[in-house]
């Protein structure tokens, strides 16, 4: 065998997965082709177009500027971020279970977030923050209790589960405690909703990433040794007790930030990773392609609980998330099941 | 410190102590891999060959004593540097979902990659790994899809893609049938007369050890109680000693090493 041939293969790799991408991003600016001309008041596309480039209607600048595009922006920002960290968190435990929706991450971040709205009155950067904790916290306590590093990941993923119920017991006690007004508004947040987005949240979801992108990027450079196990990855020079906490603080910091401007819209973390391994055919974390298709099923969720559904903008984007990912989770457990393996 | 026949030292346990939550495993172990030779460590179950091996191979920290890479502690080098010239292949590793074979040899480029990703020596590399391991005409096929034996040789062409210079190896052919034990010896004894790399690994069957390794390290209860070339280290007291086995030995008609031939277990305090 050659090393051209082996290039060859490589490049065919590659070719598909940037393929993918590309693919997934023309699906995101259709949904976003939609989202902004559509609507209980529907704007031409030319308009948007002169409205985005600074002109327009006062009217069709408002409702574009300032409701449509930042839902989308927000939306396509808070995909992309738990795609990525669902990605994250399956690759390292070798497991699609464990992704940090279902192991009580995004709950502990709600958690932390509601505290911080209901119990101590807090607003503006301090939920964030709090929501951010809330998931280390929750994430910290969990990989404690799985007795560390190694191949555990079906324990990490059954106390990680056990600390989700937890987190939802709190949850639950604190919204019955609160005014119906107080907790309405949480309840809405807690689905998972983009009605409201507001530049002032975009920016400090941008921010966020304009640190964890890179760094997830260059830490992600460990992630095929760590996938092979503790021993090859140690065996390859990579210090695995220390590079795969970095990979989970990222996917924990990642999926706060989603959380704590959006709650936690159930399923997409979950949902983002197996879909883009499948289209890239990549057998590692595709991360890009896992952030792009998290992008698509956020925006695509929203405007379907849009247009779809009864109630209008006032449908959390969670629900339509939760509908479409319960039926793939029992698809997934069934296929899974019949092949008797783990991903 | 030059052995017999064999070169330098390149990989040395010197009075390695090791345990598992207190509990000693390796109870002073001194050791040497040298320069080009084939070494399998072998002993009964529990008598710390596998612990030894990961100490060798810095997965495990002695709570006593050093492991030395050319005369150096392994411990105080960085340890990508250290996966430049030192190969692992655990005993279980685990392939991900979906992986080509190509793709998960090419994982063993990890230490040699710099920034730029898929230099001509990391394409140069994997393919010169295929052809070594004859798993060239696998290389598009999904490793979830080969046989046992298939998969062992990727796994060791993906150990050979890393160029160590030193490969040290967990059991590599316990989950295996007979022909191809043979068929991993033989590739790793190739890798040894062709490329010069010097190989540790633990083995269990004693009849390939010997004739497929030019020295033997036996162990028991945490110590090498003999290590030598097999003629020297495979007799009747030693296997007495260390498996608790009476045995006979018989010279092996192909390779004249001796061969194992078990009479029966001892019972009774003196071999527990």
């Amino acid at each position: 065998m050659t090393a051209t041939a082996v290039g060859r293969l490589r490049a065919r790799r590659r070719r598909r997965a940037v393929l993918a991408v590309i693919g997934v991003l023309a699906a995101v600016a259709a949904v976003a082709a939609i989202a902004l001309t559509s609507g209980a008041y529907a704007i031409p596309p030319t308009e948007v177009v002169a409205t985005l480039l600074g002109g327009g209607e006062r009217q069709a600048h408002f409702i574009v500027m300032e409701i449509r595009l930042p839902r989308l922006v927000l939306g396509a920002l808070v995909g992309a971020a738990l795609g990525t960290a669902g990605a994250l968190f399956q690759t390292l435990f070798g497991n699609p279970l464990a992704s940090p929706d279902v192991i009580g991450i995004t709950a502990g971040a709600s958690v932390a977030a509601v505290v911080a709205v209901l119990v101590a009155g807090l607003t503006g950067i301090a939920v964030p923050l709090a929501a951010f904790a809330g998931g280390v916290t929750v994430a910290a306590a969990v990989y404690l209790l799985a007795g560390c590093g190694g191949a555990a990941g079906e324990r990490f993923v059954l106390i990680g589960v056990a600390a989700a119920f937890l987190a939802n017991a709190i949850l639950g006690y604190l919204l019955t405690r609160s005014e119906v007004r107080e907790a309405h508004a949480a309840l809405v947040w807690l689905v998972g909703s983009l009605s409201g987005a507001g530049w002032d949240e975009i920016g400090v979801l941008v921010a966020m990433f304009a640190v964890l992108a890179p760094v997830t990027v260059m830490a992600s450079r460990s992630l095929p040794a760590l996938q092979l196990g503790e021993d090859a990855a140690r065996g390859l020079g990579v210090p695995a007790e220390a590079a795969r906490l970095t990979l989970l603080g990222l996917g924990v910091a990642l999926t706060a930030a989603a959380t704590a401007a959006a709650g936690p819209v159930a399923f997409v973390a979950f949902v983002s990773g197996p879909i883009a391994r499948r289209i890239t055919g990549s057998a590692c974390g595709a991360l890009v392609a896992s952030a792009a298709v998290g992008a698509l099923v956020v925006t695509l969720a929203d405007l379907a609980a849009l247009h779809l559904l009864p109630g209008g903008d006032q449908v959390p984007v969670g629900v339509i998330t939760g509908a479409a990912g319960a039926p793939y989770l029992l698809w997934l457990l069934m296929t899974e099941g019949r092949r008797g393996g783990t991903t | 410190m030059t052995g017999l026949g064999g070169g330098p030292d390149r990989l040395t346990a010197r009075g390695v102590r090791m345990a598992y939550d207190g509990a000693e495993v390796v109870r002073g172990v001194d050791l040497a891999l040298r320069d080009g030779e084939i070494l399998a460590i072998v002993g009964p179950n529990a008598s710390g060959k596998s612990t030894l091996l990961r100490g060798l191979a810095r997965l495990m920290r002695p709570t006593v004593g050093a492991v030395l890479l050319d005369g150096a502690d392994i411990r105080r080098r960085p340890t990508r540097d250290v996966a430049r010239v030192l190969g692992l292949l655990p005993q279980q590793p685990v392939a991900p979902d979906g992986i080509t074979v190509a793709e998960l040899v090419d994982r063993g480029r990890h230490p040699h990659r710099g920034w730029l990703r898929g230099s001509g020596d990391d394409r140069r590399a994997v393919a010169a790994a295929l052809d070594a391991t004859g798993t060239a005409d696998l290389a598009d096929r999904l490793v979830d899809g080969l046989s046992g034996g298939q998969r062992q040789r990727v796994w060791i062409a993906m150990a050979v893609a890393q160029e160590p210079e030193v490969l040290l190896l967990d059991e590599p052919i316990s989950f295996l049938d007979v022909a191809h034990q043979i068929d991993v010896l033989e590739l790793l004894c190739d890798l040894n007369r062709r490329r010069g790399t010097s190989i540790a690994m633990v083995l269990h069957d004693l009849n390939l050890a010997s004739r497929y390794a030019q020295r033997l390290a036996v162990m028991a209860e945490g110590r090498v109680v003999a290590a030598g070339r097999p003629a020297e280290v495979l007799t009747e007291s030693v296997l007495r000693e260390a498996f608790g086995l009476d045995a006979r030995l018989m010279r092996c008609p192909v390779g004249g090493t001796p061969i194992v031939v078990p009479v029966r277990r001892f019972r009774g305090p003196a071999a527990p």
